[in-house]
């Protein structure tokens, strides 16, 4: 039985893989700018403001899909990792150490409008409350797999070495965020859940999950650019890399 | 198998013997990083006492971190460390005698320096216990944690301050658990849950980090 279809073997070829980003590139900037735009002005200027929080509570329009990409990053970043040890297939190594970086940048994003926010709604910039620590020492581990992957002269090894921190941090991901939450915690409960209705307006629920949906395209392009330069280079001598360039 | 761990264990024991450094060094140290953060407080300042949970803490896992940067580095520059994958023995298996000597021999000795510190600080005996309680479960997921991460940087010329990158985050649950029961004690709450947390801590690291230990090292090799 074939479990993984054809297509997807294909496409982890890479100069199969190099087309169809440049393909998929234009779509997928397209999509960002749509959501995006819908977010910001539904955000920014449709969305009623906050009872209690004022014209405050816009931020989370940056911050909450932020602080979700941040996330969900380290969760494609373990997944790719997972791949790279098991199947040994060189896109997944691509995929794994060009997802650190991008990664890194929700986060900080995440923390730093978070730290916007907190000054005028909890009169302080940074508190160590559970989730903005929990978060914090996510950017480290996305930092120490940078730091790794740029020590480690032969790509491959970098990758694997990565990988291997990337899982063993993923592991770690869920103990951090539960030790620290037993350690303290200030921050507010999530608002948005799958589960029951959500304690938001629908008027300014839909610029958020648009605004998520857009954050998620970025992250697809901004990793597709990532993987290719990261593919151009390691296979620079090869021939197709030769035709794709010229 | 008994005997090949027991095998690493006694050459690593035997290493350690013959230089004394090795084993000294974390415990002064430790011992130096304590002494300063007093020399830093007001004499007899009344916040080192409540900040001694966290000094020890942070403390003992700095001056582990200080040694195991070498832990592979050696066995991989003489050659020691091919040999060990050409054996018919699991890797994990000698990874994990490996680590249990450094155990031995540097968390074991800092658990025993941390209540005379400890004492220096102003603990009282039975925040003593507990300190000494959660250092012995914690010392052992402190040094598995950073010998996978010595692992994965054992090829490098120079790491400087990578390790405690990679270290540091990994372990923010011991601390935060470790200094945690430290703290209730201090404050006449009962200590156990934090102490169990930690154990759990411990069972997962002697799970998993001997197998990704063992990886890392087979991808520095090839």
């Amino acid at each position: 039985m074939n479990l993984i279809p054809d297509w997807l073997h294909r496409l982890a070829s890479p100069p199969t893989f190099y087309a169809f980003a440049t393909r998929a590139q234009p779509w997928l900037t397209g999509v960002t700018l749509l959501l995006l735009g819908y977010g910001l002005v539904g955000g920014l200027a449709l969305a009623p403001p906050d009872y209690q929080q004022g014209e405050g509570f816009r931020i989370i329009y940056v911050h909450v899909p932020a602080a979700w990409m941040s996330l969900f990053v380290y969760s494609v970043m373990a997944g790719a990792a997972a791949v790279a040890l098991i199947w040994r297939i060189k896109l997944a190594e691509c995929v794994l150490t060009s997802c650190a970086p991008i990664g890194a940048s929700f986060t900080a994003l995440a923390l730093v409008s978070g730290m916007l926010w907190g000054k005028p709604m909890w009169g302080t910039y940074w508190t160590w409350d559970a989730r903005l620590t929990s978060e914090l020492i996510l950017l480290f581990l996305y930092l120490g797999v940078t730091g790794l992957q740029q020590a480690i002269a032969d790509p491959r090894g970098a990758a694997r070495a990565c990988a291997l921190l990337a899982i063993v941090g993923f592991v770690n991901v869920p103990i951090v965020h539960y030790s620290v939450e037993w350690w303290n915690t200030l921050h507010q409960g999530p608002t948005i859940t799958k589960i029951g209705k959500p304690s938001i307006a629908a008027s300014m629920l839909w610029p958020l999950l648009s605004m998520a949906l857009g954050f998620t395209t970025f992250f697809v392009g901004a990793l597709f650019q990532r993987v290719q330069n990261e593919l151009l280079w390691r296979e620079r001598a090869n021939p197709w890399v030769k035709e794709a360039t010229a | 198998m008994t005997q090949a761990f027991m095998a690493v264990l006694a050459r690593e024991l035997r290493l350690a013997l013959r230089r004394r450094s090795e084993w000294a060094q974390p415990l002064v140290f430790y011992a130096v990083v304590a002494t300063l953060f007093a020399l830093g407080a007001a004499p007899n300042a009344p916040w080192l006492k409540v900040a001694a949970p966290s000094i020890l803490w942070v403390g003992a896992l700095l001056a582990a971190l200080l040694s195991l940067d070498r832990v592979f580095r050696g066995d991989h520059e003489d050659g020691t460390l091919e040999q060990l994958f050409l054996s018919p023995q699991p890797v994990s298996l000698l990874v994990a005698g490996k680590l249990f000597a450094q155990w031995l021999v540097i968390g074991l000795p800092l658990t025993l320096l941390a209540p005379v510190l400890g004492l220096g600080l102003g603990m009282e005996p039975n925040v003593i216990l507990v300190l000494m309680l959660s250092l012995l479960l914690g010392m052992p997921a402190l040094i598995l944690t950073a010998g996978f991460a010595s692992a994965l940087v054992v090829g490098l010329p120079r790491t400087g301050v990578l390790l405690p990158v990679l270290v540091l985050p990994l372990v923010s649950p011991a601390v935060v658990f470790g200094a945690g029961a430290v703290r209730a004690a201090q404050s006449g709450l009962p200590a156990e849950a934090p102490l169990y947390f930690l154990g759990a801590i411990l069972v997962l690291c002697l799970c998993g980090v001997p197998l990704a230990a063992a990886a890392a090292l087979k991808n520095a090799l090839d």
